[in-house]
């Protein structure tokens, strides 16, 4: 475990991190992977602590992760969905802010539809905010969890070729790992339609393809991207069928890359449109499942790091 | 500073003079009888002060025609919390401005002889920076039918236009240049493909993927543009286009003028002050329509504004309230409020060198006027005696919180300016001083 200092109040993106700071909160999610493995999975770090998620979009996966985490840290979690309430009413997120204000909680994970959404939230209000993804901008415990995966299967970071495949446009995951891998020294490829790799890409100190079978080549690791079923007719590629001929990740195209490259995905899965069943469940090569475990150590990390930042700040104060 | 005397003529000693229109830059005075400018001149009241008139010292500083706006969304009627006539009309002389010309976009939009005349009138009464209407060039802005032009010009719409949106359809835009150059009037586009700008939020490019936002690419300001020339080509209209910001807008008027088609074009400060940069941080307060560009664009905006390609300099003052711009960026409303800033910031060009003080000066006076055929904007015995009096040199930093306008939203704000409006006058009468 570490006791490196993390000199950020809230954890809004990756971008702005130092590879120091990432590789503190990833040293210290190992640790809570062995202690979830174990059959004592609690702990009373965040004993008396209120942790809420807010989410303004639907996600059983990340909500129910987050939740995990808090509770096993000892926090008391409340989830609050934006269906049905409040602010459906039509109130604003600073008027949110201003009532979670009033309920002294100390994190807050939000996810919002828009970008730059929770940082406006976080200016807003007292307590430590993580960002839980906010619209195409970032999704930093993904990008957390994602190189905590590969940590663990290929030992590092460092010189990885890593290909993020897919739609790029519309992903805030695909930008948190830009940013990640970028910091860490790994190689990053995008490969995609032209219609799904927005401009100024290339700018962003990553390799652009718009063919599988040249991106492919060489890799260590395949990032598959969520296409989302309403995005796919007409506008920005023609049909589901011809994107999973020329993008979906098969057999065949995963014998492009290395042998031993992994495969990874961050869920939940189209099968048959951007990923074939057969190379989703095969064991050897899919991390998929193993990505859904380290994410409740990392977020039990990034809670345990910016709660340990609320104590100084309580102590100084 | 002043001596008062009933007799109706005020006499503005010991300023440097300056009007655009004639390049008159020199120590002198002015004398003003009632509503209008009497005589003007170096040699004037060498002599001495006539006794019986009101003397204003002007301390050496700049007395030029106040600031013609072309270009302000007023709000009222229909959204009087973001923005009034009044409201708008105090901003506007704490900004030096006498003149401004509104956008149809009011709620009811001002499509009829009615609206007009309201406007008008409402303006009058208020009495401060005199106000004029452009129409709407279709009908509720739709973009289908066209307005009645020529009973709304008769009722003093000084030009047509859809305001914030592009005339989309492209024979509706040939109709109304055609129909407009009948009466000789002119209309005023919004430069912008509205197909490729929709959804999209600041300007594509790097920045935009980083921050996740759906951009709006040049191309959409250079189709409408290359378009609407073939039309005004074919139309022979006068064709004014809103707030250019692209290095490619820029060049396609640069060539549509050499051909001498009858267009002009206008830019406003957030296009040649600032760049895409100052959305950094999702700062809603510099989401703007268009959308800040490049630093590039932004060179080429000065360039377009030294060479005269870009013939005026607009507020494109665009109020809107707390909750349209604290909210995220992706639903913030577009617009910032730019009348107070509006010399401050065109004086930036003279004092980055880009051009003289009279030349800066001219873009937001005299050009203006001239492109909408109004008396306005000059230093001329007869005209109405509309006058700024300011200090070029002297430093403030913006605070837009003691802004005279209702809403706020300021992209300047927090940034030091250099040119202090002392004094505003209309029509003779001080409307603003400037106190501290």
């Amino acid at each position: 475990m570490t006791d490196a200092p993390f000199p950020h109040r809230h954890l809004l993106g990756i971008q702005g991190l130092a590879p120091s700071e990432i590789t503190s909160l990833l040293d210290l999610a190992e640790g809570y992977v062995e202690q979830n493995r174990s059959s004592d999975k609690r702990k009373n770090l965040l004993r008396g602590r209120t942790v809420i998620n807010l989410f303004y979009e639907n996600s059983t996966r990340t909500r129910t992760s987050f939740e995990l985490a808090g509770k096993r840290l000892g926090a008391d979690v409340i989830n609050m969905q934006s269906a049905g309430s409040s602010v459906q009413k039509g109130e604003t997120l600073i008027d949110t802010a201003m009532t979670l204000n009033a309920m002294h909680l100390d994190v807050l994970v939000v996810r919002h539809p828009d970008s730059g959404a929770v940082k406006l939230l976080s200016e807003k209000v007292n307590c430590a905010v993580i960002n839980g993804g906010d619209g195409s901008h970032e999704h930093p415990t993904q990008a957390l969890l994602d190189a905590l995966t590969i940590r663990r299967r290929k030992g590092k970071l460092s010189g990885l070729n890593v290909a993020i495949c897919g739609d790029v446009r519309h992903s805030r995951v695909a930008r948190s790992n830009i940013y990640l891998l970028n910091a860490m020294g790994a190689h990053v490829r995008l490969i995609g339609p032209r219609t799904l790799l927005p401009s100024g890409l290339d700018r962003m100190g990553v390799e652009v393809f718009h063919d599988m079978r040249k991106g492919l080549a060489d890799v260590d690791v395949i990032m598959m991207l969520r296409i989302q079923n309403e995005r796919m007719s007409g506008n920005f590629i023609p049909s589901i069928r011809e994107y999973f001929h020329f993008f979906g990740l098969d057999r065949e195209k995963l014998g492009i890359a290395k042998p031993d490259a992994v495969i990874m995905h961050p869920g939940p899965m189209n099968r048959g449109v951007e990923i074939d069943s057969d190379v989703a469940d095969d064991v050897e090569r899919s991390l998929i499942r193993s990505q859904v475990e380290m994410g409740v150590a990392v977020r039990m990390a990034c809670l345990d790091m910016l709660t340990r930042d609320l104590i100084r700040s309580e102590g100084a104060a | 500073m002043a001596a008062r005397n009933s007799s109706g003529l005020v006499a503005y000693v010991n300023a440097r003079l300056l009007d655009p229109a004639t390049g008159l830059d020199t120590r002198g005075a002015l004398l003003t009888n009632g509503e209008t400018i009497a005589d003007v001149g170096p040699g004037l009241f060498q002599g001495g002060v006539p006794s019986g008139m009101e003397v204003v010292d002007c301390q050496g500083l700049c007395l030029a025609p106040g600031l013609v706006d072309m270009r302000v969304q007023l709000r009222e009627p229909g959204e009087e919390h973001k923005e009034t006539l009044k409201s708008a009309g105090e901003a506007a002389v704490a900004g030096g401005v006498t003149s401004m010309v509104c956008l149809p976009n009011t709620n009811p939009v001002i499509d009829e002889v009615a609206t007009v005349e309201f406007v008008a009138r409402r303006a009058r009464k208020i009495g401060l920076a005199k106000v004029y209407p452009y129409a709407a060039a279709t009908k509720r802005v739709e973009g289908k039918e066209l307005a009645e032009m020529g009973m709304l010009a008769e009722a003093g719409a000084l030009g047509f236009t859809d305001g914030i949106r592009a005339i989309r359809n492209a024979q509706v835009m040939r109709r109304a240049l055609t129909y407009a150059a009948t009466f000789g009037l002119l209309i005023v586009q919004h430069p912008e493909e509205p197909s490729l700008a929709e959804g999209g939020m600041m300007n594509e490019g790097e920045l935009a993927t980083r921050m996740g936002l759906s951009g709006i690419p040049v191309a959409a300001e250079a189709i409408m543009l290359e378009r609407d020339m073939r039309l005004v080509e074919i139309t022979g209209g006068r064709y004014h286009a809103a707030h250019i910001a692209t290095r490619e807008g820029v060049e396609i008027i640069r060539k549509a003028k050499a051909k001498g088609l009858s267009v002009t074009c206008d830019t406003a400060p957030p296009y040649f002050a600032l760049n895409e940069l100052a959305v950094k941080d999702y700062r809603t307060f510099a989401k703007l329509s268009p959308p800040l560009r490049s630093e590039p664009d932004r060179l080429a905006v000065v360039e377009g504004l030294r060479d005269g390609t870009i013939d005026a300099v607009a507020s494109d003052h665009s109020p809107q309230d707390q909750d349209s711009k604290r909210v995220p960026f992706a639903v913030a409303e577009f617009g910032g409020v730019g009348l107070e800033t509006l010399l401050a910031v065109t004086l930036d060009l003279a004092h980055n060198g880009h051009m003289s003080l009279i030349e800066a000066l001219k873009l937001v006076t005299c050009a203006p006027a001239s492109i909408l055929n109004l008396a306005a904007g000059r230093l001329k015995v007869g005209a109405a005696a509309d006058l700024v009096l300011f200090d070029p040199d002297r430093g403030w930093k913006v605070n837009a919180k003691t802004f005279h306008s209702k809403s706020k939203n300021s992209p300047f704000d927090d940034r030091p300016v250099q040119g202090m409006v002392m004094r505003t006058i209309v029509d003779g009468r001080t409307v603003y001083t400037h106190d501290a």
